[in-house]
């Protein structure tokens, strides 16, 4: 744990393509999402405990390697699925936009906002408020303790890693019918992700959920006013709180 | 060492179909042709078809051009400027090409430019950067696809004239590509009397186009898209999911709906007009036979990139034939090229100018369902386009060249 985990790109965008096929024979978009993201986690696993655990205690060795991966990842999805842009579909009752005063906003959107919030809470219940949580925060905070009080460590990170894993994946089939699978997907989400988790801090869920909040909006918003300042604006308050707090907003750890 | 082996098996192969003429032949006479495409990252799509589109051209020639063997080798850029002009020097100096047709992407032949000048390295290129043959013409560079706006001035002219569209947005990829598209499109739409009331540059790889599609006008006839590779097919899924498709008309540049993204897309694309150098539609002798073995090949229609290359391979051959095969002569082989009149290709007929630009047709071509897959059907043809449009050259070449603020747009609502 504790290492900056760059494949979460790669696997976003795996998770889209393997949604894509999924849906040919699963005509859910909800349960193709569910059946990505245990591939995805089978496949983190695997990668977690034959590569990165081999490595445990060299983070720089770890990070370098979790780019490597994600570079191989984007390659085999380009010879397995080709270099075209494949389209999730959306499900059929979401296609329509819905009007707020006046104005369209896609349907589907507004699940995907209710998705992220199911699964923010559902992760905050998780760490903050289960026995395996506090497990997991233990191992986080002091690893040699947390194994002298008998938690086993090595099987409950391998756990969260994929547990991580199947987020992005199934992340990447949620995505899927907004942005659709293609090539580079995985260079495009990557620094959104990496963004909200130094702005928030390393380490802090609710961090995490206010740094995603803050990024959002500041881009949304920026983009819209200042066209031009488009590729700084998403840079911006990150390097503000970088600048006056190095451990992020709510960081445990320095970024 | 990958590469090697690649090469290696190739070239084995090549061997294998030949038979005993590729080794005996002494290696100053066979041909050595490169091409410089894009196998990996997120341009590969294009760059492969790339290759196949060219290796079924010489396959169909029998691998002899104006009686010269030609022996193919490929660099794999990934996309990136730097390695493109990395690539394009191992080609150089290590397999000692004679040509090549390439690079794909304008970033990649700007990174190239000085190289290619003093390498005097003949240059088919598929890239279309402006200034390469405008006021900064390389003498080695020619271009038998067309120049970033050279397609998007007769889509103002029909969007004009006979869509009757008289206030449009342009969007198009943050990056000269998209800025020298979308500027051809203004001026002859303003000059025609229409006025472009926004303007937006999305960054190339935003993966989202939810706030930009939230600013966008919709008090407006149409707009144009001057997207590259996947993003105008993402565009046009999310501005379908905004439910903007009844109220706004868009259109778009040569890249905006290839036949590579068509495949992939359903009925939203359905009666979207753009405008190409190229569909897979065109009925002509040589189009209609080039389509059809693709199609049997790879079970796709080809596209943009394939017919980029396939066309670059009939330039070579015409002006090979006109210098009896003899390459080595840099610059009877340039002057060849530049004076090619109505080469026969499945572009159809293709001349130069002195700039080493081609003029060709443009079609403006309709998104229709045809045996079930969408195509591009052909619905007006500009007959010989040049990359000044209507525009005298000198007069044109006057003008700073097309850019993300020239020329100025006068008539922006905010």
């Amino acid at each position: 744990m504790r290492i900056a985990n760059l494949t979460h790109g790669a696997l976003f965008m795996l998770g889209a393509y393997i949604g894509a096929s999924t849906l040919k024979t699963v005509p859910n978009l909800w349960l193709a999402a569910l059946i990505t993201g245990a591939i995805v986690a089978v496949l983190g696993g695997i990668f977690e405990r034959l590569v990165l655990r081999k490595l445990s205690g060299n983070v720089l060795g770890q990070v370098l390697v979790t780019l490597g991966v994600s570079f191989i990842i984007a390659d085999l999805c380009l010879v397995v699925w080709g270099g075209d842009p494949i389209p999730v579909p959306t499900p059929e009752f979401l296609r329509q936009p819905v009007f707020i005063a006046g104005l369209a906003f896609p349907a589907y959107r507004l699940a995907v906002v209710v998705i992220a919030v199911i699964a923010a809470v559902g992760l905050y219940v998780l760490i903050e408020r289960t026995r395996l949580g506090a497990m997991i925060r233990a191992g986080v905070d002091d690893m040699e303790m947390a194994r002298a009080c008998g938690i086993p460590v090595s099987r409950l990170f391998t756990t969260v890693f994929c547990l991580g894993a199947a987020l992005a994946g199934a992340a990447g089939v949620v995505g899927g019918p907004i942005m659709s699978a293609y090539p580079g997907l995985d260079a495009d989400m990557l620094p959104l992700a990496l963004i909200v988790v130094i702005l928030g801090g390393v380490g802090s869920l609710g961090g995490a959920f206010i740094g995603a909040f803050i990024t959002g909006f500041v881009y949304t918003f920026g983009v819209a006013m200042l066209p031009d300042l488009a590729y700084v604006i998403l840079f911006l308050p990150m390097i503000l709180v970088i600048a006056f707090r190095p451990r992020g907003l709510f960081g445990k750890f320095a970024a | 060492m990958a590469m090697n082996r690649r090469r290696f098996v190739k070239a084995a192969g090549a061997a294998a179909t030949l038979g005993y003429s590729g080794i005996t032949f002494s290696q100053a006479n066979t041909l050595r042709l490169g091409l410089m495409t894009v196998k990996t990252g997120p341009l590969a799509s294009g760059g492969i078809d790339m290759e196949r589109a060219l290796i079924q051209y010489l396959k169909e020639k029998n691998y002899t051009l104006a009686g010269r063997k030609v022996e193919l080798f490929v660099g794999d850029s990934a996309g990136i400027p730097a390695q493109a002009r990395t690539k394009i020097q191992e080609l150089v100096e290590r397999d000692r090409i004679h040509i090549m047709i390439g690079p794909l992407a304008a970033a990649e032949a700007l990174a190239a430019d000085d190289y290619i000048r003093q390498a005097q390295l003949l240059t088919l290129s598929v890239a279309a950067a402006e200034d390469l043959t405008q006021r900064r013409p390389n003498p080695w560079f020619t271009r038998g696809t067309a120049t970033s706006a050279q397609c998007a001035h007769p889509m103002a002219d029909y969007a004009f004239k006979e869509m009757k569209m008289r206030r449009m947005v342009t969007i198009a990829d943050d990056f000269a590509y998209g800025h020298e598209m979308s500027a051809g499109f203004q001026r002859v739409f303003e000059e025609l009397g229409g006025k472009i009331v926004q303007k937006m540059f999305p960054p190339l790889t935003v993966p989202d186009y939810g706030t930009y599609l939230a600013q966008l006008k919709s008090n407006v006839d149409g707009i144009f898209l001057g997207f590259a590779g996947a993003n105008g097919f993402r565009y046009l899924r999310q501005f379908n999911e905004y439910g903007l498709m009844k109220k706004v008309t868009p259109v778009g540049g040569m890249t905006a709906l290839d036949e590579a993204v068509l495949r992939n897309m359903g009925d939203e694309a359905l009666g979207i007009v753009t405008s190409c150098w190229y569909s897979a539609e065109i009925e002509n002798a040589v189009n209609k036979r080039f389509v059809a073995n693709f199609r049997v090949d790879w079970k796709y229609d080809p596209g943009f990139y394939a017919a980029a290359t396939y066309t670059e391979a009939a330039v070579l051959e015409a002006a090979l034939n006109q210098i009896k095969g003899r390459i080595e002569d840099k610059q009877g082989f340039m002057k060849a090229v530049r004076g090619l009149k109505n080469v026969e290709t499945c572009r159809g007929p293709v001349s130069f100018d002195q700039y080493g630009n081609v003029v060709g047709n443009n079609y403006i071509r309709k998104v229709e369902r045809k045996d079930g897959r969408l195509v591009n059907r052909v619905i007006k043809t500009y007959p010989n386009v040049s990359q000044f449009w209507t525009y005298k050259p000198e007069d044109f070449l006057k003008n700073p060249v097309y850019s993300r603020d020239y020329p100025p747009a006068k008539n922006l609502e905010s």
